[in-house]
């Protein structure tokens, strides 16, 4: 389980998260939504170490990993895997050596273990023919899902998605929200999503956290959130231009 | 007044912390060295792109450095009657000084400014934060290979860096300008001794950290977009070449 504990964070001047609590259920999948430039990603970032919070706490499995040291930090960060808004493939190298570098680094299997082990990772995101292909040859979906695979490879307990359809056409982000949601019952990993796709994610999240103004407006269901009397969560789900998001004032 | 003082004591502080921040990334580069030394292949690969394709560029300003020693040189001696010294005076010049200074400042035009923007891109693109992600110490897969190949490298450019540049000096001095061939090089045998070698290698096996460590420092802290990677090149391969000039000139005293 994550929890995060009173958050404050701003960078220079400007203040991001301003004493958000959340804690993320474990075993299933929760979407993080919220206006764009609101701090999802640094939230997302705070849950994995990637940033330390300037004040508050970031508890996972009951245990602070705030100020740790780098080695104790990698500890916990195996129980990890993330799914970046661009991929993060390493440019350098080809798909197969995308998938197949954390199982090199990390694990005794002998090459032809491995090798079966990514083909049958890229084979459940839908991809064929791709290992010898280098990251910009990949279109953006394409991309998405090496990520994916390279992500699940590990069976990670907690998968943290940043925004992992955004830039798709529409029928690409259905397909990846479906993959997603199918892995997810297939694994029962714990599952973090940043996104703004209204009303798609409803139907992959069974939890939905509305972040405004660096705090957690409201946190519940996916109906809870869709039947909500919130001002500013209304406006967000109906793509609105009139409200308080506008104003900037909830 | 009050805001000049304010910031002048801002970007004094900003200052300190970068020049710390420099070195704790210098102190754990060392560390991860040690401890975590990465894959003999990264390192090769390394070894590869810093020493082996760095070879031309440095043949040849050796080569063109050895040749315009030969000629001023020669100019210099031959007020004194002594050209016979020029064997001795192009070597010593390239062994103590040129070398491993110019072999330097061109690996950190070449390498270094690559080192860099590598760095910088795999930062901005968040591939260093995927591999924290994965648990895996960025330090062992990018940045410890690169101090090892530019200290393996460093030395050996430099040696190739000095042979090259007294035969260039040869060809000035004795094909084109009639210096005994017999005179160059048996005045450089008495002359050049083992601390001048040695003192050589010290500096550009010194400058070799300056490359890896800076050009992997500000490739790793690379600000924003294309942008802030642009910024990161231009400043390491400035304040290598700045830090270059000054290290020698403290270890030069030090080796006198």
């Amino acid at each position: 389980m994550i929890e995060l504990i009173n958050i404050h964070k701003s960078f220079g001047s400007q203040t991001v998260l301003n004493g958000l609590n959340l804690t993320i259920p474990v075993g299933k999948t929760t979407a993080v939504i919220g206006p764009s430039g609101e701090g999802k990603s640094v939230l997302l970032k705070h849950m994995i170490g990637l940033l330390q919070p300037d004040q508050g706490d970031v508890l996972v499995d009951g245990k602070s990993i705030v100020g740790l040291r780098r080695s104790q930090l990698n500890q916990v960060r195996e129980k990890f895997a993330m799914v970046f808004q661009n991929a993060a493939l390493f440019d350098s190298m080809t798909v197969y050596e995308n998938v197949a570098f954390p199982l090199e680094e990390k694990t005794s299997l002998s090459r032809s273990e491995i090798e079966e082990r990514v083909a049958i990772a890229l084979q459940e995101v839908g991809l064929k023919k791709v290992n010898h292909k280098y990251p910009d040859e990949l279109s953006g979906g394409m991309k998405k899902r090496v990520g994916l695979a390279r992500a699940l490879l590990l069976q990670p307990q907690i998968v943290l998605f940043d925004e992992p359809t955004t830039g798709l056409d529409p029928v690409i982000r259905r397909a990846i929200h479906q993959l997603i949601k199918e892995t997810q019952e297939k694994f029962g990993f714990t599952a973090v999503i940043v996104s703004h796709d209204i009303p798609d994610i409803f139907e992959v999240a069974h939890h939905i956290a509305m972040l405004y103004h660096g705090e957690i407006l409201q946190f519940g269901t996916p109906e809870e959130i869709q039947n909500s009397d919130h001002p500013v969560v209304r406006q967000f789900i109906s793509g609105s231009l009139d409200g308080p998001i506008n104003s900037g004032v909830a | 007044m009050t805001n000049f003082l304010r910031a002048i004591g801002r970007g004094t502080i900003k200052q300190l912390q970068e020049l710390g921040n420099c070195g704790q990334f210098l102190a754990y580069a060392l560390y991860s060295i040690l401890r975590r030394p990465g894959r003999p292949v990264h390192i090769l690969k390394q070894v590869n792109f810093i020493g082996t394709k760095s070879l031309f560029v440095i043949v040849l300003t050796a080569a063109f450095t050895g040749m315009v020693l030969g000629l001023q040189g020669y100019y210099t001696l031959t007020k004194f009657g002594s050209e016979g010294m020029l064997g001795t005076a192009v070597a010593l010049s390239l062994i103590r000084e040129l070398g491993p200074v110019l072999s330097a400042l061109m690996v950190t035009g070449r390498a270094g400014s690559a080192i860099t923007a590598e760095i910088g891109i795999m930062r901005i693109s968040e591939q260093i934060d995927a591999m924290e992600t994965m648990a895996l110490d960025p330090y062992k897969y990018l940045i410890s290979p690169k101090f090892i190949a530019a200290m393996i490298s460093m030395p050996l450019l430099c040696a190739i860096f000095d042979v090259v540049g007294i035969y260039g000096g040869w060809v000035v001095g004795v094909k084109l300008l009639g210096v005994n061939p017999g005179a160059y090089f048996s005045e450089m045998y008495k002359a050049v001794e083992w601390k001048d070698v040695y003192s050589g290698f010290v500096k550009s096996y010194s400058f070799g950290i300056i490359i890896a460590w800076i050009g992997c420092y500000k490739g790793y802290y690379a600000g924003h977009g294309a942008e802030g990677v642009s910024k990161a090149t231009t400043e390491s391969v400035v304040l290598t070449s700045v830090l270059i000039l000054v290290w020698d000139y403290f270890l030069t005293s030090i080796l006198l």
